[in-house]
């Protein structure tokens, strides 16, 4: 999940005080690593994706994945 | 322990800001956030046109020195002809040229009521380029392989040895990173005709520039440690802006430093982190980098914590600083009577 000291605002930003990064969010991204850092589990992340979004499970899935994996490459989760 | 409120005259050598600065300035504003005391600033300026002569709110006053070629003697009796005028309590040098002259001295300067905080002799050669990868051998460093050559023949076997491309430093400044073996050679002749020989040919290594801003108070313990990553980098290799990080591994590598050396002063250790998290140290240079007044603005001010030091204060480690604070440097034009420039280019003081 997502590291501990990764540091975000209301507005999308989101800085990784290790390596110096930031990073501009868009809002929906913004909320899932709100909700990463509240702790929740990608299960209930994506079921609140499909709650509040007008989109198939497939394609939460699949985007959720694309996600993970942006946010691997930045260096932004936990080993 | 309470200081006595008496006036502390500091003397700051190092006030050219410019592109690629001395560390004096910045050193100058982080002791006027404050060290909870009175103070006087003096300047010391080899160049009648450093900047920081002539800024407003930085030296209160400036006297000229002679430049460190001109030996330890020289320097001794030129601050001993300031003192007279001024008192001075501390001094804190900033250039890595200026430093061997100024240790020499240290004692000397004790006997006449100024104090220092410099690292000895041992300490400052064991970090010197010519001696940093063994240094990193024996204390279980991890140094870029490096090796000091005289002739212009000796960078084709070298950079074989080390592989292409290879960094080619000049013994106190300048490094560039050199391509080909015609980009050595034209580095080879442009360093060392402004800095002389040796010339240190360096393994290079690729990764993220990062810095450590730190102060050791010579019995081996880190008053202070401030990480930083390069955020722009002039063409002269010098961060033009930069963020405070939060690294637990450099500020290891910082104490590990100290602790093996006891280092008494201010220090930056230029890193190259690679994309497998080590840290490979490129340099070490015995004094408060230019950016310094970032340590001020992440909350533990390092010159001001030194001139207490220095003034025989025990300083308590620092816990805590912030992270992602950023320094953005600019440039900005002065206008300045000629008459000022005349006063201080003629009489040596201003």
């Amino acid at each position: 999940m997502i590291k501990k000291n990764i540091a975000t605002n209301e507005f999308g930003f989101i800085f990784n005080p290790s390596t110096g990064d930031s990073f501009s969010s868009n809002p929906i991204a913004a909320g899932i690593i709100g909700m990463m850092k509240e702790g929740h589990s990608l299960s209930e992340i994506k079921k609140e994706l499909l709650d509040k979004y007008d989109a198939d499970k497939l394609t939460v899935e699949k985007d959720m994945d694309d996600f993970m994996n942006l946010l691997k490459e930045n260096n932004l989760l936990n080993n | 322990m309470e200081l006595n409120k008496k006036l502390v005259v500091i003397a700051v050598t190092g006030l050219n800001a410019i592109d690629s600065p001395g560390p004096g300035v910045a050193v100058i504003r982080a002791i006027r956030d404050g060290i909870g005391q009175p103070f006087r600033i003096i300047g010391l300026a080899y160049e009648s046109l450093e900047p920081g002569i002539y800024m407003d709110g930085i030296c209160d006053r400036t006297y000229q020195i002679s430049y460190p070629a001109a030996g330890a003697e020289v320097l001794f009796n030129n601050i001993r002809r300031i003192h007279e005028k001024e008192q001075l309590d501390v001094i804190i040098p900033n250039f890595d040229a200026e430093l061997y002259n100024f240790i020499t001295i240290a004692p000397r300067l004790k006997a006449l009521g100024i104090n220092t905080f410099l690292p000895s002799l041992e300490m400052f050669d064991a970090r010197d380029k010519l001696n940093l990868y063994a240094f990193g051998q024996k204390h279980g460093l991890l140094v870029p392989k490096d090796k000091v050559i005289y002739s212009v023949n000796e960078l084709l076997p070298t950079g074989d040895e080390f592989g292409w491309p290879i960094v080619v430093k000049g013994k106190f400044y300048e490094a560039e990173v050199a391509y080909t073996l015609e980009q050595s050679q034209k580095a080879f002749y442009k360093i060392s005709a402004k800095w002389g020989l040796p010339i240190i040919v360096q393994q290079f290594i690729k990764g993220t520039e990062v810095n450590i801003a730190a102060l050791g108070d010579g019995e081996g313990n880190t008053i202070s440690i401030i990480p930083m990553r390069k955020m722009y980098i002039t063409d002269k290799g010098k961060a033009w802006a930069g963020i405070t990080l939060e690294d637990e591994a450099m500020t290891d590598l910082a104490k590990k430093f100290v602790s093996a050396t006891k280092w008494r002063g201010g220090f930056e250790v230029e890193i190259m982190k690679t994309a497998n998290d080590d840290l490979y140290i490129m340099e070490i240079n015995p004094r408060f980098p230019a950016w310094i007044y970032l340590s001020a603005g992440a909350g533990q001010n390092q010159p001001a914590a030194l001139v207490r030091m220095a003034m025989g204060e025990k300083i308590e480690p620092y816990t805590h600083y912030d992270s992602g604070k950023l320094f953005i440097r600019y440039s900005w034009d002065m206008i300045v009577d000629v008459s000022r420039f005349q006063q201080f280019s003629a009489f040596g003081s201003l």
